[in-house]
């Protein structure tokens, strides 16, 4: 009976309530395509680390789990790899690059990472092959790069990167595509570390032939539940690091924070005028339909078949709208270029959509609260 | 007229808002039988609606007894005169009768549907209904498409559909003119008596009284006169609302619904101001 009246009065209004289900469908849109943003951004941010096979991740004392500020003497490497309990150990140097090629095809700006081969922080490669020596001139590039500029596995891929005041030009042969590997909102290439520490760019050429000073270590447990005890361990045992996990090392990235919540405070916004926005249009058609609803209960109709029809209709019109809104979001997503750092996957989206199917029944409600309040005596204008 | 359907005794109504205390029916016993309509008059504020009300199972009564079917209003609680309302009661009411998102057969059907008695036998008995009513060109129309006297006649359709026990109707004609208002009171009277319900219809034309088998005048919340000799309502019907007994007090003139004269052709039109 509820769904018989709420389905008959949606469908002989079909334009009001397809209006409102656009509405809805704009919130949808709104709050998914923020979602996305959020998880697309914090993708270029923390793609790359997300990924490597370790649980923790090895910085320099007082510097802030940043990246870039970390650099560890290569003998810190040593010491935290000898220990009970330490699987494996990778060294990572982070720096930047651009590539440059002919045919008219834009430059990109990459993350330079310099990685050990076959240790943790060296990507896998789901076509050609990984890096595999130190000292060979390859590299593996984020499928973006490979998508983007056209390279395959075998081109040559020349990088240009600043050396003191000249601009120098390296040439390396692509021997894997990698997976999204992003770092720093730009997509990876990685080489070797010795082939790291020549090609990045340096400010001062003299310092050439040093040491390597790689930023950080990822390191592989051999039981990956003891991440804590084993932080604090090496924390103490090691002098000079600072150990932490891998999430809350991207979480501390410069900005990530800043940029993840004020993308949250503005979906958190969106709900909000979207809980308004349908709580008063179904208020305002519950007050128009006082009248109707008392001469309903006059006649018989219960309470709880008045309440359900308003829940069923506000249900439907939600649902509409938040399908509409979702479909239009997906098509938008497909034809959207790339480089754009919308994500729409991971549970953000889900959690949206969970919670945009919410705002009807919440906002609705001070509407259901007022149906089921009017007396059936206002049928005889008492 | 064997049995009665409904039966009330010294039924009392009393409004209490603050200190002021309004008895809006006072000690009123009546009954009516099957296949009985009754008119229902009285001047505004006479408490016609009131009783209209508690007879629906809307309202308590303050005091008394009110019987419908055998079964005692006041013993009922929300949810059993819910039930009741819609099993046993027919209602049409002055206005907002019909669910403007349906259609004239759809809202006859509705009564069955809250009744888990719709079906296609039972959308047969409403369009037949509907027909008999002079609607049988509506049954797909929604109610803005129907005039004034097309939706009570969809109303009373909706009051009988359900085989109530007693049909209540407020104002049915209020909205409409004569000759429409003729209509739907005779075809009204006449299926109450060929289904046997025990009908009441409260109205202020008192000219529609030509059709009820028993006139029911109150003031005051109390039953000033009930009429039942087919010559002396006849009588009724012809007159007036001027008539002795509903002329009402003074302070309520003013708040009186306008007055119908049967006969407007002896009205001198005045105007009022100056051009
Ligand atoms: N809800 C109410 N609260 C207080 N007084 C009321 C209420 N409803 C009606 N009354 C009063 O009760 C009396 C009878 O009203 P009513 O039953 O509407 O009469 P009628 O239908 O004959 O015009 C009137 O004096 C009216 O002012
Ligand atoms: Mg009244």
């Amino acid at each position: 009976m509820a769904f018989y009246l709420s389905i008959k009065e949606i469908w002989r209004n079909k334009g009001r309530f397809f209006l409102f289900s656009l509405v809805i469908a704009l919130i949808t849109f709104l709050v998914l395509f923020t979602a996305g943003l959020g998880e697309g951004l914090a993708s270029a941010n923390k793609e790359y680390l997300e990924k490597i096979d370790a649980q923790v991740l090895v910085f320099q004392e007082d510097t802030d789990y940043s990246t870039i500020e970390s650099r560890l003497e290569y003998d810190v490497l040593r010491n935290v790899r000898r220990w009970d309990g330490i699987s494996d150990v990778g060294a990572i140097g982070f720096s930047n690059t651009t590539l440059v090629f002919q045919d008219g095809i834009e430059p990109i700006d990459a993350s330079l990472v310099g990685i050990e081969p076959g240790k943790p922080g060296s990507p896998p490669a789901f076509q050609g092959e990984p890096i595999r020596t130190k000292q060979g001139k390859v590299v593996v590039i984020d499928q973006r790069i490979a998508k983007q500029a056209g390279v395959e596995v075998g081109d040559m891929l020349t990088l240009k990167s600043t050396q003191g005041t000249d601009d120098e030009f390296y040439q390396l042969k692509v021997a894997g595509i990698s997976g999204g590997q992003q770092y720093f909102f730009q997509p990876s290439i990685f080489v070797s570390l010795q082939v790291w520490d020549d090609v990045r760019p340096k400010a001062n050429v003299e310092n050439n032939g040093g040491p390597i000073i790689p930023n950080i270590l990822a390191v592989k447990l051999d039981d990956p539940t003891a991440l804590e005890s084993m932080s604090n361990f090496l924390e103490e045992r090691v002098d000079g690091i600072e150990v932490t996990d891998i999430e809350t090392a991207y979480k501390s990235a410069p900005g990530y924070a800043a940029q993840q919540n004020t993308l949250n405070t503005q979906k958190g916004f969106t709900f909000l005028i979207g809980i308004l926005v349908i709580g008063g249009f179904f208020q305002i058609q519950t007050l128009q339909k006082v009248p109707q609803i008392g001469m309903l209960k006059a006649i018989g109709t219960s309470n709880h078949i008045v309440a359900n029809a308003a829940v069923l209709q506000i249900i439907f019109v939600t649902l509409f709208g938040v399908a509409l809104g979702g479909l239009s979001t997906l098509g938008l997503a497909m034809g959207l270029p790339a480089g754009i750092p919308v994500l729409f996957t991971g549970t953000s989206i889900l959690t949206a959509l969970a919670a945009l199917l919410l705002i009807g029944p919440v906002g609705g409600m001070v509407s259901i609260r007022s149906a089921l309040k009017v007396e059936p005596l206002t049928a005889l204008g008492m | 007229m064997t049995k009665n359907i409904l039966e009330t005794r010294d039924v009392t109504k009393v409004y209490e808002s603050g200190n002021l205390v309004v008895k809006a029916v006072d000690g009123v016993s009546i009954s009516v039988g099957a296949g009985e309509f009754i008119g229902l008059v009285g001047p505004s504020g006479s408490g016609k609606t009131t009783m209209l009300a508690m007879l629906a199972g809307l309202l308590n009564a303050t005091e008394g007894q009110l019987n419908i079917d055998g079964q005692d209003l006041n013993q009922m609680n929300d949810v059993q005169r819910t039930r009741f309302r819609r099993e046993k009661i027919g209602f049409t009411f002055q206005a907002n009768n019909l669910v403007p998102y349906l259609t004239a057969l759809e809202n006859v059907e509705l009564m069955l549907r809250l009744n888990k008695k719709n079906g296609r036998e039972g959308r047969q008995r409403a369009a037949d209904l509907l027909t008999r009513l002079g609607m049988d060109d509506r049954l797909n129309n929604l109610p803005k498409q129907l005039s004034g006297g097309q939706q009570q006649r969809v109303a009373i359709a909706r009051a009988l559909i359900h085989n109530p026990s007693v049909v209540l109707a407020d104002e049915p004609t209020a909205s409409l003119d004569t000759e429409r208002a003729n209509q739907v009171v005779q075809i009204f009277a006449d299926l109450i008596h060929e289904q046997n319900k025990a009908g009441i219809m409260v109205t202020h034309d008192l000219r529609m009284c030509k059709y009820v088998d028993k006139v029911i005048q109150m003031v005051d919340g109390k039953v000033a006169r009930v009429i039942t000799e087919r010559a002396a309502i006849d009588t009724l019907a012809g007159t007036s609302q001027f008539d002795t007994l509903s002329v009402p007090k003074m302070e309520d003139q003013f708040q009186n619904q306008p007055l119908i004269i049967p006969n407007p052709s002896t009205f001198v039109p005045v105007r009022i101001g100056a051009d």
